[in-house]
């Protein structure tokens, strides 16, 4: 198992990102190419989950498109992410927030908590 | 398994293996043994676990005692007795092919053990059927179940080989391959990679 560990260690390069939680709502910067030319697309949302430990850990972030429900997982240290940033902290009483998926317009309200 | 990022930051699912140091403990000869083929030893074991006659097999190589034994007989290129083979044979970027022993599964029926898709729906009179294998064959003729019928068994624990993984880094110092995808067989098990 430590040499897994130790594969991870050496391939991955760690990005250094602010500490969030579910209810957090975020601005994912991510790296976008389009044959050579690359760019960078704001991504927000709101958190609602982070998934795993280590160096393989994930991030869900939930947004309403167009009226539409979006989900999109970023990996934590993908070198695409270019930054993350972090709009308001939620006060939530859990640390998956699948409800918000069945809830919308004021219902998916997030109180921000004082931080 | 963990995953990887790779150039264009995918994230690439890989099995970390560590490949050797492996010692050549034989070599087999067309004149000697009607065939040519290379013995690689890895793995090193106890001097009390290991019989009187390994003990000298190794003895001959000039090695310690190891667990594994296994013949290659298309080997790259020629090797000398008592040799150490490491990682460096490979490169990143290359295609590998990987021999393991599948995971045992226990007895079970055909569905997971030959992918039938059993019989049927719940209602029409069916009962106690559903993950059933249907017939078995005719009647009269032959008045018997054909040799290799697929039917329910132990199931996993085979010699499985997945082929054309790529070589996605090589630690030599560590002896440590990282290839990308699965391979056969529980963690920690021995597994063959061949060029």
């Amino acid at each position: 198992m430590d040499l897994v560990k130790f594969v991870e260690d050496q391939a991955v390069t760690k990005n250094e990102v602010p500490a969030f939680k579910a209810g957090d709502t975020v601005s994912v910067h991510y790296k976008i190419r389009e044959g050579n030319k690359e760019r960078i697309q704001v991504y927000q949302g709101v958190v609602i989950q982070r998934n795993s430990v280590g160096t393989n850990q994930t991030f869900t972030v939930r947004k309403i498109s167009n009226g539409i429900g979006v989900e999109r997982i970023f990996p934590v240290n993908s070198p695409n992410i270019e930054k993350v940033e972090i709009n308001n902290h939620g006060k939530v009483r859990r640390a998956k927030l699948y409800y918000l998926r069945g809830l919308t317009g004021k219902a998916a309200r997030i109180k921000s908590r004082r931080f | 398994m963990t995953s990887i990022f790779d150039a264009d930051g995918k994230n690439i699912p890989c099995t970390v293996i560590e490949a050797g140091p492996c010692v050549v403990t034989q070599i087999r000869t067309e004149e000697k043994d009607g065939y040519s083929a290379v013995q690689l030893a890895f793995d090193e074991a106890k001097e009390k676990n290991t019989s009187a006659p390994l003990k000298g097999h190794f003895a001959k190589a000039k090695t310690t005692p190891k667990r594994k034994l296994v013949e290659f007989k298309t080997f790259p290129d020629e090797k000398q007795l008592g040799e150490v083979v490491t990682v460096s044979i490979f490169e990143e970027g290359e295609y590998i092919d990987v021999v393991g022993t599948s995971k045992g599964k226990g007895f079970q029926g055909v569905m997971k053990r030959h992918g039938f898709g059993g019989v049927g729906g719940a209602t029409h009179g069916q009962h106690n059927r559903q993950r059933a294998l249907g017939s078995l064959g005719a009647a009269s003729w032959p008045s018997r179940v054909f040799k290799g019928k697929k039917m329910a068994g132990r199931t996993g624990g085979d010699r499985v080989k997945v082929q054309n993984l790529q070589v996605l880094k090589v630690y030599e110092e560590q002896n440590l391959l990282v290839v990308s995808g699965s391979i056969p067989g529980a963690k920690g098990s021995y597994v063959i990679v061949d060029k």
